[in-house]
């Protein structure tokens, strides 16, 4: 085991013990790594990951994933003064939460991105057309979409017609149960990649910010 | 067995770790028969008589085996003066948590069922249906686990924060909850209502560690549950039960509601002779299946689940989709009349238990 993986599972663990002190201790030490996003990507990435896998093979409940996400995002903006979160070079990404009410998964995404460096817009909820006319207007290239009830993941469809009507080049990332129930879901309505994770949901972005860039 | 029995008894029977003439089987719709009658979900839910009609037209065209009495979980934020949305093709549901900061449950108070027109609606609907159909189709009712509840009244996330960080206001929320809880379910089982679903997703380990729920969730359902004066089963609403099912076994549980998500065969060598299994018909799937894939699923089911009784075929979130074609929903009930008559000696070790 390297230094870093020793510290990724450390960081991990503390994370779902919910040890803050020891978080901040580990985090702490990005400051001496010489790339900081070097750091993220051998240590907070990887304890992202484990998670994710955990959550997706049941054995990471929802509580502790939303708890470690909140630990991690405010422990680097505590260590971090403000105005100085390193940020990656990508394009313009937004997330929102489609026609429901149900707000976690957005929030448990968003602190993932942000953790790892990127910067994104927060909609809140939006119906379909106020949401096409937005992200036309800002020139969002990523769109997040998280939903939780069926019929919200199917106005997906109306989204991907209504942005195709205006042109616009937009990348659309759906998560949620439904699609995590029906694994074809995110094709049929039209989505360009569908993330289990909020850790899946950082690779799908890293990747999509690469091409549109 | 060559006698047919009625629902009633069909439902008993498995509930006892019995095999009765065929498997029985349940379409939880609660917004779906609005469908039928062509009328809008707000206008559906708006009297009594609506459902009412709407549940004996469902009952009549695809002869399962339990009514459901379930307005929407909703309803219950609505007694305690939160919002409600609804939608033209999906459940309603609650809408701005009512609470907004930690500090506001010092001030709540639980709503009175009698002065709640929203919950006396669903007293009525329990009241007729019980009239239309005596002791012959069970009638299931649900209660919110007060568990279970939080999210709906003040957000997943704001919950997630008072029970990990805010002990004494948690333990507050759950006490107002628990006698709401068993209020409401004590209410609807006089109405005619058989059997309480104790709707409790937040129990499962898909949503808190097993730690966490033995401290919080468990401990709740067992006190809730022995208030409850009739028999419950408990919906975990697509959630994973598999590592908790021997604790739910023993929160006084009689039926659970088990996921998609997890193997039924595995479920079921837990399950036996502890807990009649609920499911596991994938209901996000269902919407696009062909006739022999609903058979072909409904088959699976049976011979992972049905031998030996304790096995109620149903879907694995505990509402069928307004977006399932009615074709779909026939060829599940014509599946269960032709693989699910006992003994099911077409099933390898049916005779096994």
């Amino acid at each position: 085991m390297t230094g870093y993986e020793r510290l990724s599972y450390q960081l991990e663990q503390a994370l779902l013990a919910l040890d803050r002190l020891v978080v901040k201790q580990i985090l702490a030490e990005s400051g001496q790594a010489g790339n900081i996003f070097e750091f993220t990507d051998r240590v907070i990435v990887p304890a992202m990951e484990m998670m994710g896998e955990g959550w997706e093979q049941g054995t990471i409940a929802l509580s502790q994933y939303y708890m470690s996400s909140r630990i991690l995002e405010e422990t680097l903006s505590a260590l971090l003064p403000s105005g100085t979160s390193p940020q990656r070079p990508h394009q313009k990404m937004a997330i929102t939460i489609l026609n429901d009410y149900h707000a976690l998964g957005k929030r448990i995404v968003s602190s993932a991105l942000q953790v790892n460096g990127f910067r994104l817009t927060d909609y809140g909820r939006r119906e379909v057309d106020e949401l096409a006319e937005a992200v036309k207007e800002d020139g969002i290239r990523v769109l997040l979409v998280s939903v939780l009830m069926l019929p919200s993941a199917l106005l997906v469809k109306q989204l991907r017609r209504r942005l195709d009507e205006m042109a616009c080049p937009t990348k659309i990332v759906v998560g949620g149960a439904p699609f995590r129930f029906d694994g074809q879901l995110w094709r049929e309505v039209g989505a360009d990649a569908m993330g289990k994770t909020a850790s899946e949901a950082v690779e799908i972005v890293t990747e999509l910010a690469v091409e549109s860039g | 067995m060559s006698t047919e029995m009625t629902s009633g008894q069909r439902v008993v029977m498995a509930l006892g770790h019995k095999e009765p003439d065929r498997v029985p089987f349940f379409l939880p719709a609660s917004f779906y028969p609005a469908r039928e009658m062509g009328i809008s979900i707000r206008e559906y839910f708006s009297r009594p008589e609506n459902v009412v009609e709407g549940q004996m037209r469902f009952l009549s065209r695809y002869h399962h085996d339990i009514i459901s009495a379930l307005f929407y979980a909703a309803i219950e934020v609505e007694a305690w003066g939160g919002e409600i949305v609804f939608y033209d093709d999906g459940p309603p549901n609650a809408g701005a948590p009512f609470i907004r900061k930690p500090e506001d449950i010092l001030r709540l108070e639980p709503p009175r069922i009698g002065d709640s027109p929203c919950l006396v609606k669903v007293l009525r609907a329990i009241e007729m249906l019980k009239a239309r159909v005596g002791d012959e189709v069970p009638i299931v009712a649900i209660a919110v686990s007060p568990f279970s509840a939080p999210p709906m009244q003040m957000g997943f996330a704001s919950y997630f924060d008072l029970m990990y960080e805010r002990p004494e206001l948690f333990e507050r929320l759950m006490s107002l909850n628990e006698n709401f809880c068993v209020e409401w379910a004590n209410a609807q089982l006089e109405a005619g209502a058989a059997t309480i679903c104790y709707f409790d997703p937040v129990s499962s380990p898909t949503i808190v560690p097993r730690e966490i729920y033995l401290k919080t969730g468990f401990q709740i359902a067992r006190r809730t549950i022995s208030r409850i004066k009739g028999p419950t089963g408990t919906h975990l609403a697509s959630g994973r039960s598999l590592p908790i099912l021997d604790d739910l076994a023993q929160t006084g549980t009689l039926i659970i509601g088990t996921s998609a998500l997890e193997d039924l065969a595995e479920v079921k060598a837990a399950c036996r002779g502890k807990l009649t299994i609920l499911g596991n018909l994938n209901a996000i799937e269902m919407r696009r299946w062909t006739p022999e894939e609903a058979e072909a699923a409904v088959k699976d089911a049976i011979a992972k689940a049905g031998p030996g009784g304790g096995f109620i075929l149903a879907d694995n979130h505990g509402e069928i989709p307004w977006q399932v074609p009615e074709e779909v929903l026939e060829s599940i009930s014509q599946a269960v009349q032709k693989w699910g008559g006992y003994p099911l000696d077409w099933v390898e070790g049916h005779n096994g238990g």
